[in-house]
């Protein structure tokens, strides 16, 4: 992996904006596909020590992907996205919801919006998040936080029976 | 009255006026100096600065200097941290994934 790509993140609270832009080293082709196939998302998106699984996917305007962030725990926190516009290769907007089991969402949610360039073999997405609610964004931290120090707990308890032997 | 340090920074005035104080301890007059505003104006920022509790005060002879508690402005830095983090953690899970499916095209 090179080390200069560029990773560029600004949250502008008062207009309840984030603004994510990052390079990564391969084909503007193969980083659309990481962005919008499930099988790849669910690789990368969910941060470690949390899993990504997609109960279903139909990528096309209108469609949904339902899925859940699973945490160490088995504990899960379901999410349905609905895309709203898509160009191929170029951009795509959707909007997320936390949602229960049955798929009922939580609103409000928020807007997404990806966009994608290549250059000398540099794929450059540029995301831009608009939060309706920033208890809402706070909420999302607070799972991944949780989710963090669970795994650590484990890890102790882990390293704890193991000192025991 | 206590307020969000992110009222702080979602004026474009108020953050001038935090750059400005950043760099030295200066009075309302000297601050309004710097902008196409009134005493009045720059005096409303200094308050909801001093609400938030980004700025301290201190009175020399007649005058009243503003300066900028560094150690708040560092609340702002952390909170945006933990965003940044999870973001940063995720994309080199992505930078993995691509480098693997790169060499099994090969």
């Amino acid at each position: 992996m090179k080390t200069d790509l560029l990773f560029d993140f600004t949250v502008d609270k008062s207009t309840k904006m984030v603004f994510i832009t990052r390079e990564f080293d391969a084909e503007l082709s193969l980083v659309w596909d990481a962005f919008t196939k499930a099988e790849l998302i669910d690789q990368w998106i969910a941060p470690k020590p949390m899993t990504s699984k997609t109960k279903y996917q139909d990528f096309k305007v209108g469609g949904k992907r339902f899925y859940a962030m699973v945490s160490p725990d088995g504990n899960e926190r379901w999410a349905l996205q609905q895309y709203t516009s898509i160009t191929p290769k170029t951009n795509f907007k959707m909007y997320n919801a936390f949602a229960d089991k049955d798929e009922n969402p939580e609103l409000p949610g928020s807007e997404w919006d990806h966009t994608f360039s290549e250059q000398n073999g540099i794929t450059k997405v540029s995301i831009t998040i608009y939060n309706e609610s920033l208890e809402r964004l706070e909420r999302i931290l607070d799972g991944f936080t949780q989710g963090m120090k669970m795994s650590l707990s484990n890890l102790e308890n882990l390293l704890a029976t193991l000192s025991q032997k | 009255m206590r307020r969000d340090i992110f009222q702080a920074i979602a004026d474009p005035t108020r953050r001038a006026i935090i750059t400005l104080i950043a760099l030295q301890a200066m009075t309302p007059n000297a601050l309004a100096e710097n902008f196409h505003t009134t005493r009045q104006s720059v005096s409303k920022h200094l308050r909801i600065l001093t609400e938030c509790e980004l700025v301290k005060q201190e009175q020399k002879g007649r005058e009243i200097y503003y300066s900028l508690e560094i150690e708040k402005m560092k609340e702002i830095d952390k909170w945006i941290a933990q965003f940044r983090k999870i973001w940063e953690t995720r994309f080199n899970q992505l930078d993995k994934v691509l480098s693997t499916i790169k060499k099994q095209k090969k």
